[in-house]
């Protein structure tokens, strides 16, 4: 076995691994690299959060626009105030956007859908670090059930 | 620059609880063939790793070239090691490695020659031992005799100062064992080195050895050159060099009378 | 007969703690000291070859099949929820998670590690570190420290290859054979596996049973009885230690990423 077959074979090897790593990065995982891109945040008061976590998607009419960074009790209302951390690519949500966590299909996972408001000349802007008033909280299945019962009973 | 390469003062060495050696004195003169005989299993192999600084004694010194060798530090041992080499018992050759590459490994280690010049003095050394043809074997191909020569031409690839055999003979054929204790004299001669011979085969080391050192019961029995010791009154060594089956180094290993222990079964 | 057993646990003690200790400073002396570029990369490309390019077959092989298995297996569970577009997420992160890192190190060492075992124990048994020594080029420098890197940069590497290997079995067996949507194997996948929490902690796990493995492998080399049974024993014992060691590890290192 000569010296140079030897490189080329360990050559093929890496590269293999390399492109291992790369087809788990971009075509496994969900973020690629785009842990970089800018982001700004929002913030966003619920009542329930229901089954919300931190990495939850934002989605405006289905389509990812950011991820949920972080979730706090208010130390003065103790309801819960979700931070949503935006791609700064769509940074013209007017402050008449509402936001509501929904659920993807009977099971599945929790996310925040958002939905732009209507704009005019009074209207702002959603800035970074401002807070969407309008919100909507999870729906809870048990809540739901109690409240069709009590409802038949009536 | 002392007549005295190798100073061996005072050496004691254990290992565990076993007393290997005691107080022992030896001195190896420069440019002589130096020869330690003795009955297998009293440490000869060991004497030469305390040598190389494998070993490190309980007390005593082990002086090369001026140098203490158990109170070098680790980097100065390995200097001191660049001018010594050993010829183990079964080659030590490097498997995965042509005999080319074996004998042209110290010289890369160590240097940094161009591959031409390393060539050139690799040649020459297999050439000295004669298995010029026989570089591109793998060692896995050489027979003992021919492994033995090739890591000796290994040996003396740097051209060291002192040359260590361990137990060269062992296990040759007649051929090959001629051939060895021919090259150990040449070598000896031709390239001035220093040569310690360590072996239990009487009439080859008596024909090579300047001087020779008999080693029994952890210390020096016997010492002078072949003619001194053949003449030496000592029992034990006349034992050694005649090869008699019971003597001052009895046939029985210790035990208890071998009478008591029948009557003992008989009980 | 108590003094006899207190004896023993304390004899058993003393001797581990001393292979602990030889161990320590093989590695120690191993990896200490300026690195000779110059002749260091050379012996690690060799070794490279010899540890990773020579595992990869068993990795591809054994990559695909699990994949496979694990798919045929998670597609008869999920279908009785009607949930079988999980199908994705159920392979792709018991392999990036666990099945990756772990079934690797298992195979690396049986495959590298007792092959490392049984080389510097045959050539501790053949006087060749001796010699080595002897001719003042350290062993331990010379023959340990690029194996161990070998070992270190390959093995996650390899266990990189297996996931990707094993997701692309998934898929075989998933979408090809059962009929599984592949814009929902893959969609799936993507949106609930993370780069860092899934794939990076699976390569930080790979990392350490890698340290693990090869450090295993080089100790029982090098303090094995340099005899052919003493030989043989150290090869078994370098699988059955790592392989124990590495199955350990992997709920320490579980608990710390995944459970919290």
């Amino acid at each position: 076995m000569t010296a140079r077959k030897i490189e080329i074979l360990v050559g093929a090897f890496i590269v293999l691994a390399c492109a291992a790593f790369l087809m788990l990065a971009l075509k496994v995982a969900n973020t690629g690299f785009g842990g970089s891109s800018q982001t700004y945040t929002l913030y966003a008061q619920f009542d329930n959060i229901g089954g919300l976590k931190v990495r939850s998607p934002v989605k405006v009419g289905g389509v990812t626009v950011g991820r949920v960074s972080n979730i706090e009790l208010d130390r003065v209302s103790y309801s819960p105030v979700v931070s949503l951390e935006i791609n700064a690519d769509y940074s013209n949500f007017p402050e008449t956007s509402s936001v509501a966590i929904l659920t993807s299909g009977l099971l599945g996972e929790q996310y925040i859908g958002l939905l732009p408001g209507f704009v005019d000349d009074t209207v702002l802007m959603l800035g970074n670090g401002d807070t969407i008033e309008d919100t909507r909280s999870a729906i809870v299945l048990e809540e739901l059930i109690g409240q069709f019962l009590f409802n038949r009973g009536n | 620059m002392s007549d005295v390469l190798v100073d061996i003062q005072h050496l004691n060495f254990s290992r565990g609880d076993r007393s290997i050696y005691r107080d022992m004195n030896m001195q190896v003169i420069r440019g002589k063939v130096t020869a330690i005989m003795g009955p297998s299993g009293i440490g000869k192999t060991t004497l030469l790793r305390l040598i190389g600084g494998q070993l490190k004694p309980d007390s005593g010194k082990i002086i090369f070239d001026g140098l203490n060798i158990p109170t070098l530090s680790r980097s100065e041992l390995y200097q001191a090691r660049k001018k010594m080499s050993m010829l183990f018992q079964s080659g030590a050759l490097f498997t995965e490695m042509s005999v080319f590459d074996n004998v042209a490994f110290p010289l890369r280690e160590h240097t940094r020659l161009p591959e031409s010049l390393i060539r050139l003095i690799v040649l020459m050394k297999l050439e000295s031992v004669g298995l010029r043809g026989a570089r591109d074997l793998m060692p896995a191909e050489l027979s003992g005799g021919m492994a033995r020569r090739a890591a000796l031409a290994r040996a003396i690839a740097l051209d060291p100062e002192l040359i260590m055999y361990d137990e060269p003979f062992a296990g040759q054929d007649p051929i090959s064992m001629g051939v060895i204790v021919r090259l150990i004299r040449e070598l000896n001669n031709a390239l001035g080195l220093t040569s310690v011979v360590v072996s239990h085969d009487v009439t080859e080391v008596m024909s090579i050895a300047d001087y020779v050192y008999v080693v029994a019961d952890k210390t020096v029995i016997g010492q002078g050159t072949p003619e001194q010791l053949r003449a030496d009154p000592s029992p034990l060594v006349q034992q050694f060099l005649q090869g008699e089956a019971d003597g001052a180094v009895p046939f029985h290993y210790k035990a208890a009378a071998f009478e008591d222990e029948l009557m003992e079964l008989a009980k | 007969m108590i003094a006899n057993r207190l004896q023993k646990i304390g004899h058993q003690t003393l001797n581990s703690v001393s292979g602990f200790g030889r161990a320590g400073l093989m590695l120690f002396g191993a990896l200490l000291g300026k690195p000779d570029f110059r002749r260091g990369i050379p012996l690690l490309i060799k070794q490279l070859y010899v540890i990773g390019v020579l595992s990869l077959m068993i990795i591809l092989v054994s990559g695909l099949f699990i994949g496979m298995v694990l798919a045929l297996q998670g597609y008869t569970v999920l279908v009785k929820f009607g949930a079988e577009g999980m199908l994705g997420p159920l392979v792709s992160l018991s392999l990036l998670r666990e099945l990756g890192p772990v079934v690797t190190a298992l195979l690396f060492a049986g495959r590298a590690g007792s092959a490392l075992t049984a080389e510097i124990g045959l050539m501790k048994a053949t006087e060749q570190l001796s010699g080595m020594e002897m001719m003042a080029v350290d062993p331990l420098r010379r023959i340990i420290a690029p194996r161990f890197w070998a070992g270190v940069i390959a093995m996650p590497l390899l266990a990189l290859i297996f996931n990707a290997v094993g997701i692309l079995g998934g898929h075989l067996v998933g979408v090809e054979w059962l009929g599984v949507d592949a814009g929902s194997y893959w969609s799936a996948m993507q949106a609930n596996v993370d780069l860092y929490q899934d794939v990076l902690n699976g390569v930080i796990k790979s990392i350490v049973f890698a340290l693990i493995v090869i450090w295993i492998a080089l100790h029982k080399g090098f303090d094995a009885v340099p005899t052919s049974e003493g030989i043989s024993r150290a090869t078994t014992q370098t699988v059955v230690t790592a392989s124990l060691a590495v199955l350990g590890f992997d709920f320490v290192l579980t608990a710390l990423m995944f459970g919290g």
